[in-house]
């Protein structure tokens, strides 16, 4: 575990998008409420991950910052996938994140969290696009690690507390 | 003139120092808590990109624990009072009496007496504040979480509700004169709120 980018390691922000071709290994830390798109087409070996963080970008009249909504970050996602070679009929996505960290004391006024809400319309941005979701590792209460191997497409999840996962 | 762009230099100052006597206040109240001097550090009143937020305080998987408090009143904002793990653990002996290292882990025990903490730093904290401006504000019931760092403060700060990519942040770092405790102590107002403040200190 190291907090330095290796040559081989590309990192992705809260509310971006990154795509690469193997051997490259995306990451993104950290996700909470946020949920990690992954996309991977095994032909290509062509890699991708999208850091949401809010359900739907519709609910904002100026939405400045596509990379926050998966349904506007997916095409752009999907574009630069394809600008490597990638072909989203190959595509097959992985998703993790979406929990809930705190537990608010009286509840959130019977609102559904923000995790769940970016766990649905992540999916539902999938199916829209006809892509499978292959695996996913989302809710709880904890954060998570996101590691895209592009090798395998492969996607490592760490935690703090729990087992290193790979779905 | 509730936009964060248009800020004067004086309305920054006027907000650090309201931000310096509420801390001073909450310092002053953690160090009878823990009976040690605590010391801060000259607070930050800044206009900060959301993922300069996590810099402040350090890399997105450092373990943390955070308590996360909703003011309510006349000027509605949130408090979040992070420690870093070991930190953490140092402030449960420190709490609880016990010799340096006896706390081992952030059970359910810990997680109550954080919480405290971090309900009489914020109470006290709100008291001066308002004290200052004339003000009424409370703190709501704190929830609690002990994780990654960049997980805890990304989902405390979305679900409250600041979207937008930048936040007012009144921000200090504290610590004991043996430098066990690092902390972290955020006051984040919401939108409407800043304006409020300052027009309660006459500077809108």
């Amino acid at each position: 575990m190291t907090s330095d980018n290796s040559p081989g390691e590309i990192r992705v922000g809260i509310a971006e998008w990154r795509a690469a071709k193997q051997p490259v290994q995306i990451t993104t830390l950290g996700l909470g409420s946020c949920v990690g798109i992954s996309l991977f087409d095994p032909l290509t070996m062509v890699g991708g991950l999208a850091h949401i963080m809010l359900p739907d970008s519709k609910q904002f009249s100026h939405p400045t910052n596509p990379g926050k909504f998966p349904d506007l970050a997916l095409p752009l996602l999907l574009k630069e996938m394809e600008g490597l070679g990638a072909r989203r009929q190959r595509m097959q996505a992985k998703i993790a994140g979406g929990a809930q960290m705190f537990n608010y004391p009286g509840g959130q006024g019977g609102t559904i969290s923000v995790g769940a809400r970016n766990i649905v319309a992540c999916r539902e941005v999938l199916t829209w696009h006809g892509i499978p979701l292959l695996a996913e590792e989302t809710g709880g209460n904890w954060g998570r690690t996101m590691i895209v191997d592009t090798r395998s497409g492969h996607v490592t999840i760490r935690a703090v507390g729990r087992p290193l996962l790979v779905i | 003139m509730s936009n964060w762009d248009s800020l004067t230099t004086l309305q920054i100052d006027a907000l650090k120092e309201i931000g310096n006597i509420g801390i001073g206040n909450a310092a002053t109240a953690l160090a009878t808590m823990v009976q040690r001097k605590i010391n801060m550090e000259v607070p930050r009143a800044e206009i900060r990109q959301f993922e300069d937020i996590y810099s402040l305080v350090g890399n997105a998987e450092k373990v943390v624990s955070c308590v996360n408090l909703a003011v309510h009143g006349a000027a509605p904002g949130r408090i979040l009072f992070l420690l870093d793990h070991p930190s953490s653990l140092c402030l449960m002996d420190l709490l609880m009496g016990y010799p340096p290292g006896t706390t081992k882990m952030i059970g359910e025990m810990e997680t109550s007496a954080l919480q405290e903490v971090g309900n009489i730093l914020a109470s006290s904290f709100l008291n001066a504040f308002s004290q200052v401006t004339g003000l009424n504000m409370a703190p709501s019931v704190p929830a609690f979480a002990h994780d990654m760092l960049g997980a805890i403060l990304s989902s405390a700060l979305i679900e409250a509700g600041y979207y937008a990519e930048r936040s007012l942040v009144i921000q200090t770092a504290f610590h004991d004169e043996g430098v066990i405790l690092h902390g972290h102590f955020f006051l984040l107002p919401e939108t409407g709120a800043l304006n409020i403040i300052l027009n309660s200190l006459g500077i809108s």
